[in-house]
């Protein structure tokens, strides 16, 4: 089944047509979505900081992460949830959306990333972790992290303008 | 009066030409959202601190002055970019009960934040959260939450 098929059959599920109409349920939705912004953008945000050696530089760089990390990570969690129930609401507009497709690659770059982060030079995070400014391939991680996430918020905000500039 | 002063700024030649154009707003509406995690990451920072929770082994006064210097950066980069969102709908801005809300709320907190927030941070022992610094805590989170509602809540159609 291609991924249109599987959109077009998602859609005229029960579940799917009933948050499409819904007055409020969709609203409180997108709130929780876009509000969480604050506890998930601004913790991987401090972190990245933390990483490009421009803020809590007297703080171990591991406990930054190890103490922030759960709050970020939860936060992802409701970001992904909500994200979800948006995207079930209208499975073909967010199919064909060009920035929901931009936000859905930059999100697999950015989590993998992480990954990365996490496999490779986190791992000696002991020669580095008292350093104001930690050694270059971490601020490169902790940077690309910040473009990325910067990226995300600009085309979920922009997926709004998708019918406005090309229908 | 204030009305007045809404209409003629929201029908000034620049927001005439901002409103027209498909991308400024768009743009200043996503940087307004960049500040978000900016405000949101450097409040939670101490706010999470004076709860016990987060960065706990770390002195808050410390800890707050490098946190607030990233709010204010961010408080900076929100304030502009929301004035210049509110210019563009002034009149319809006037008119919604929860903008006031929001403003009234944006304006108790960065009031609380300069003056018993910083006080407590600036007294706080570290270590063993005092139930003060948890209810300092939870009155910034309570009023940043309010104004990040209202922020929503004027944007719906």
């Amino acid at each position: 089944m291609s991924l249109f098929r599987l959109c077009e059959w998602l859609a005229n599920t029960s579940g799917s047509i009933a948050l499409h109409e819904s007055r409020y349920v969709f609203l409180v939705v997108l709130t929780v979505h876009v509000l969480t912004l604050a506890v998930f953008a601004g913790t991987a945000v401090m972190i990245d900081l933390r990483l490009l050696g421009v803020a809590m530089m007297r703080v171990p760089a591991s406990e930054v992460i190890g103490r922030l990390l759960p709050w970020s990570g939860a936060g992802l969690l409701v970001m992904m949830t909500s994200g979800a129930l948006l995207f079930y609401a209208a499975p073909l507009a967010r199919y064909e959306n060009v920035f929901f497709r931009m936000k859905m690659a930059a999100l697999a770059l950015a989590l993998l990333n992480v990954w990365l982060f996490q496999r490779t030079v986190y791992r000696r995070v002991g020669e580095w972790d008292a350093d104001a400014v930690p050694p270059g391939a971490v601020r490169v991680a902790g940077g690309l992290s910040l473009l990325l996430w910067a990226f995300i918020i600009t085309t979920g905000r922009m997926m709004a303008y998708q019918d406005y500039w090309f229908n | 009066m204030l009305l007045e002063l809404c209409r003629w700024v929201q029908y000034s030649p620049p927001l005439v030409a901002m409103r027209g154009s498909p991308i400024l707003f768009p743009i200043v509406a996503t940087i307004h959202l960049m500040g978000l995690a900016v405000v949101g990451g450097s409040v939670l920072l101490v706010d999470l601190r004076l709860l016990g929770l987060g960065l706990r082994r770390q002195p808050v006064a410390v800890l707050a002055r490098d946190a607030d210097r990233w709010l204010f950066r961010g408080l900076v980069v929100m304030v502009s970019t929301g004035i210049l969102l509110f210019m563009c709908f002034a009149t319809k801005y006037y008119y919604l009960t929860f903008f006031w809300v929001k403003m009234a709320a944006l304006c108790a907190v960065i009031a609380f934040t300069v003056s018993v927030r910083r006080r407590i941070i600036m007294g706080h022992e570290g270590g063993v959260s005092a139930a003060s610094g948890r209810l300092v805590a939870l009155v910034s989170l309570a009023l940043w939450t309010t104004v990040a509602l209202g922020g929503r809540y004027i944007g719906f159609p």
